[in-house]
């Protein structure tokens, strides 16, 4: 055979060689980018449900299922019971009504002893505390935030809607959950209440948590 | 000790005082207004009902800090000639019986008034919630308050 006709012969299986291995690069770029994102994304997700049902065993402890009521009045107690006798009303303001206004009662730091009604001090629009003046109401009438019998999937997308959460940014999420007196209080209940499974710190890192990893929802 | 100024009933006062004594007892025992009454002391009862810029606070946990320059009214300045209408229509219906009760009670009816002039029956058992007669005079209460409603409206009209 003469080196032509070698030629001829052997070019074919090197063009198949060339083909198999270009098809190779391809398959390997294609799962090194189209294919790598839905697994990044898949992994984010699971993180932010993961963190978000973490914060949801708080949201769904008495110290701040009281205030997040289903119903148009403010629970209380370990087993979340409407204020014995007195017939309370959220309001407009989220701040009861007439004689029966939160603050009559409430003032801006815990009674001591049991039984006694718990305080929180009032927080001004630049941050500052006013140590005097009591700081405790429902949210208003017009986005009730209702925790109060929510499903971890329910919560979680009224917490993300600005329509339902009172035009808070996740930003301003996580400010609120991290700074409002109110939030803080739930650990520092006062004598004879509970406080949530997780302590605060870990409370406010899992609500980051959710939004920095997309803020997905449990099903 | 800490100066705290505040008005009580129409006049300025300044006295020196723990801040976290309770107003109850500021009033009691610093100035000598004992128409405010010392009941559970948990703000439960409603008999120590006192307004602080209008509200019906309980003094007996209000911290006397709480009310620095802020307006304070008791049972005894809720007019100075017994003309105030929950006053006229409490002594013409002979409301009280033991009496302990009601100048929380008075104040109770006097806010509800003051922000709702003519209250039907469940706005006045609602707002009344908040205050324990253990005589069960809730019915003399609620007749009273509709009566102080109606004197209000005829002074208004004659005005």
């Amino acid at each position: 055979m003469n080196r032509r006709s070698t030629l001829l012969i052997v070019a074919p299986w090197h063009l198949l060689i060339l083909l198999c291995a270009l098809a190779t690069i391809c398959l390997f770029i294609r799962i090194n980018t189209h294919g790598a994102t839905p697994l990044k994304q898949d992994a984010d997700r699971a993180k932010a449900i993961k963190a978000f049902n973490a914060a949801y065993s708080v949201f769904m402890h008495p110290r701040c299922v009281n205030c997040h009521p289903a119903g148009n009045a403010p629970l209380r107690g370990e087993d979340s019971q409407p204020h014995a006798g007195l017939r309370l009303r959220r309001g407009i303001d989220g701040q009861g009504v007439s004689v029966l206004k939160c603050t009559n009662c409430h003032q801006s730091e815990n009674q001591p002893g049991d039984h006694l009604p718990p305080g929180a001090p009032n927080i001004r629009r630049d941050g500052s505390l006013e140590l005097t003046t009591p700081r405790w109401h429902l949210p208003p009438a017009n986005t009730p935030m209702i925790f109060q019998g929510r499903t971890p999937s329910q919560l979680c997308r009224q917490l993300k809607d600005p329509k339902q959460n009172g035009g808070l940014t996740g930003d301003q999420l996580v400010h609120h959950v991290a700074n409002d007196p109110l939030v803080l209080w739930g650990w520092n209940p006062g004598q004879g209440r509970t406080t949530p499974p997780l302590n605060h710190d870990q409370f406010v890192t899992s609500v980051k948590e959710w939004l920095e990893n997309g803020g997905a929802c449990p099903d | 000790m800490k100066s705290i100024a505040f008005n009580l009933n129409g006049a300025g006062v300044t006295i020196e005082v723990e801040p976290d004594k309770p107003l109850l007892w500021v009033l009691r025992d610093d100035l000598g207004l004992t128409g405010t009454k010392y009941g559970c002391g948990m703000a439960i009862c409603g008999c120590c009902t006192v307004h602080v810029e209008g509200d019906a606070i309980r003094s007996c946990v209000t911290p006397i800090a709480r009310v620095t320059g802020k307006r304070v009214i008791t049972i005894e300045g809720l007019s100075n000639d017994l003309r105030h209408p929950v006053q006229r229509a409490w002594v013409d219906l002979q409301v009280p019986q033991c009496g302990y009760c009601q100048p929380g009670q008075m104040m109770s009816a006097a806010c509800l008034l003051a922000q709702n002039p003519n209250p039907t029956d469940t706005d006045i058992d609602d707002a009344m919630s908040g205050n324990l007669c253990r005589c069960g005079t809730y019915q003399r209460i609620r007749k009273a308050i509709h009566r102080a409603a109606e004197m209000t409206a005829k002074q208004g009209a004659r005005e």
